[in-house]
């Protein structure tokens, strides 16, 4: 039993909480004080410590009462995407900067009503597009981990779930919410050597999740490990009529099913993921994968996605599309910013050009001229028909295979600042995680080594669509075999 | 295609986004970069492909057309840069 409770796993706390080790109060109020210890890293736009430790008093008197839930006490993060109720959102925008929403997101019920505890809204990158969480009008995110080669240099986290990845690899929280949309809880897991999790879209409620490309948006999860991640997804999961997207499905007991051998089970290696220019660790990690998986029992296969080369610009066509249909509510009228003009066309107009950073512009603008009179065919309809493509590849792989398994990002962690002059650069950063994306399938990262700068690299398990178990346990069975178990040196600082 | 100033404030207008000169300066060439490199979807042949719109594939449900809460004005306009009575108040729209 360690005594530092910042560097447990979900299942160890919730088993020494059983055994009245150490008080939920204990617990939450360990994890705040690192939350305020590390500030630096910029991970939270609004810490919630007050309410935090209120919550974890009632989860003593429920834990006195042998009426604990399944997640009791549990100190999470929860990305500033999500509403909370009474409890300011940004979406780590200027235009969102005073929004007080008056209901809970679905997902963030679902949390709470399993028992986690919300320490904080953790920071992103505004509207959740970007790739490296330097966007978010609050500042960029930290990354805990430190090049050996450089260690002056701030990293990134990764984004756009950047403050969500952050605080669980530094040990701040125990699990975070992010969402993923074409990649944004995936790549920075990889990013900060933890777990993240993408569920098939429809598996977890869109509502009160504030939009950005509504055909791609899913609730995503980080965690620790595996297991933890499957405790958290099974609490989020559920078919909620506020969400007509989300699916009518039972929802597996993720956790209990995923310790299961894998004979029989067929690992498909897509041939097209071997990109020009990738690094040789990342290739090595792949391959160790691989030969991982096969030593646990599984048959590895060659497989071909045809398309991959075409998901990312398809994905910079529907997601603005997407954007620019959905962030047309933020007008000056009903909630955040107002620019008064002197108009009311004037008031939109400077109310957007103040309260949108340079990212969302862009896409907005992409997204507004894709959909234009003249265009829609040329550059939307065309998306739509090649996002077609995209996942028929998967359909046809999925016959000679049961999980794919692909690197989870093309580079390690990168510096602050570095990137952010080119677009099309930053975008192919999800390259490996936007096909499943625009496929609808359900893929997860998973911490696999340390690259030449003491960086962690992660490695991606794609399933079916609804086969989360089989996503787990691949991913299980890879973790067992991997045993990853670097932390950054922040992560060793007692609480 | 080329997205010229022009192009670039038309967008702008249409996104109901401000643009100064400096920032038709700064988002051309990206937006220009940007759409250039999407073109290579032409290399693509969709003849005869549906466009896909709903990838989970399951038909979204209909739910009855029912007031399902009310009596929450007061949160409705909570957030409201400015509400009076219970109205969002705007600029005068109409001469």
């Amino acid at each position: 039993m360690t005594s530092d409770l910042t560097r447990l796993t979900i299942a160890q706390a919730l088993e020494s909480l059983r055994k009245k080790e150490f008080s939920a109060v204990e617990l939450v109020t360990r994890h705040v004080r690192k939350m305020e210890q590390l500030r630096p890293l910029n991970a939270f736009i609004t810490e919630t410590a007050e309410q935090a430790v209120a919550a974890a008093a009632e989860s003593d008197a429920r834990i006195a009462k042998g009426e604990m839930r399944t997640l009791e006490a549990i100190p999470i993060a929860m990305k500033d995407l999500f509403c909370t109720k009474d409890i300011k959102t940004t979406a780590g925008s200027h235009i969102l900067g005073n929004f007080i929403p008056p209901y809970e997101s679905t997902v963030s019920q679902k949390l709470m009503d399993s028992g986690t505890i919300s320490i904080g809204k953790a920071n992103l990158d505004e509207f959740a597009m970007g790739g490296s969480n330097t966007t978010s009008y609050y500042g960029p995110v930290e990354n805990p981990w430190r090049s050996e080669k450089f260690p002056d240099k701030k990293l990134v986290p990764g984004g756009s779930s950047g403050g969500s990845a952050a605080a669980v690899a530094a040990g701040v929280a125990m699990a975070a919410t992010g969402t993923d949309t074409g990649g944004s809880t995936r790549q920075p897991a990889s990013f900060c050597g933890i777990v993240g999790v993408k569920p098939t879209y429809g598996r977890c409620s869109r509502w009160g999740i504030v939009a950005f490309a509504s055909s791609l948006d899913q609730a995503g999860v980080f965690a620790k490990n595996v297991e933890d991640s499957a405790l958290m997804l099974e609490a989020m999961s559920g078919h909620d009529v506020k969400d007509t997207t989300s699916a009518p499905q039972a929802v597996p007991n993720f956790a209990a099913l995923l310790k299961h051998d894998l004979r029989g089970v067929r690992v498909g290696i897509p041939k097209e993921y071997r990109v020009d220019g990738m690094p040789q660790d990342i290739i090595d990690v792949w391959e160790k994968g691989a030969s991982l998986l096969k030593d646990a029992g599984a048959e590895i296969v060659e497989i071909s996605l045809p398309h991959t080369k075409y998901a990312v610009p398809t994905y910079y066509i529907i997601a603005p599309a997407e954007a620019s249909s959905n962030l047309a509510r933020y007008d000056g009228v009903r909630y955040g910013l107002r620019k008064e003009g002197k108009d009311l066309a004037e008031t939109y107009e400077l109310t957007r050009a103040e309260g949108f950073g340079a990212e969302v512009k862009r896409r907005i603008m992409i997204g507004t001229y894709c959909l234009s009179a003249g265009y829609y065919d040329a550059y939307y309809t065309k998306a739509l028909k090649i996002r077609r493509l995209i996942a028929n590849d998967f359909t046809e792989a999925f016959k000679k295979c049961d999980v794919i398994l692909t690197p989870t990002a093309p580079s390690s962690a990168f510096a602050i600042g570095e990137n952010s002059d080119d677009p099309i650069k930053m975008y192919l950063g999800d390259v490996f995680t936007i096909p499943a994306s625009l496929a609808g399938l359900p893929g997860m990262s998973i911490p696999a080594t340390l690259d030449d700068q003491g960086l962690p690299l992660g490695l991606q398990i794609i399933s079916r669509a609804w086969d989360e178990v089989g996503m787990f346990r691949a991913a299980y069975a890879l973790e067992q075999a991997l045993n990853f178990t670097a932390k950054p040196a922040l992560a060793k600082v007692a609480a | 295609m080329t997205i010229d100033a022009a192009t670039v404030k038309k967008i702008a207008q249409l996104a109901r986004i401000r643009v100064s000169d400096e920032d038709i300066n700064y988002y051309g060439p990206q937006l220009q970069n940007i759409l250039a490199w999407v073109e290579q979807l032409g290399e693509v042949n969709t003849d005869g492909v549906e466009p896909l719109a709903n990838v989970s594939e399951i038909p979204l449900s209909l739910r009855a057309d029912v007031v399902n809460d009310g009596n929450i004005q007061q949160d409705i306009i909570k957030n409201a840069p400015e509400a009076v009575e219970g109205f969002f108040v705007v600029s005068k729209i109409v001469e």
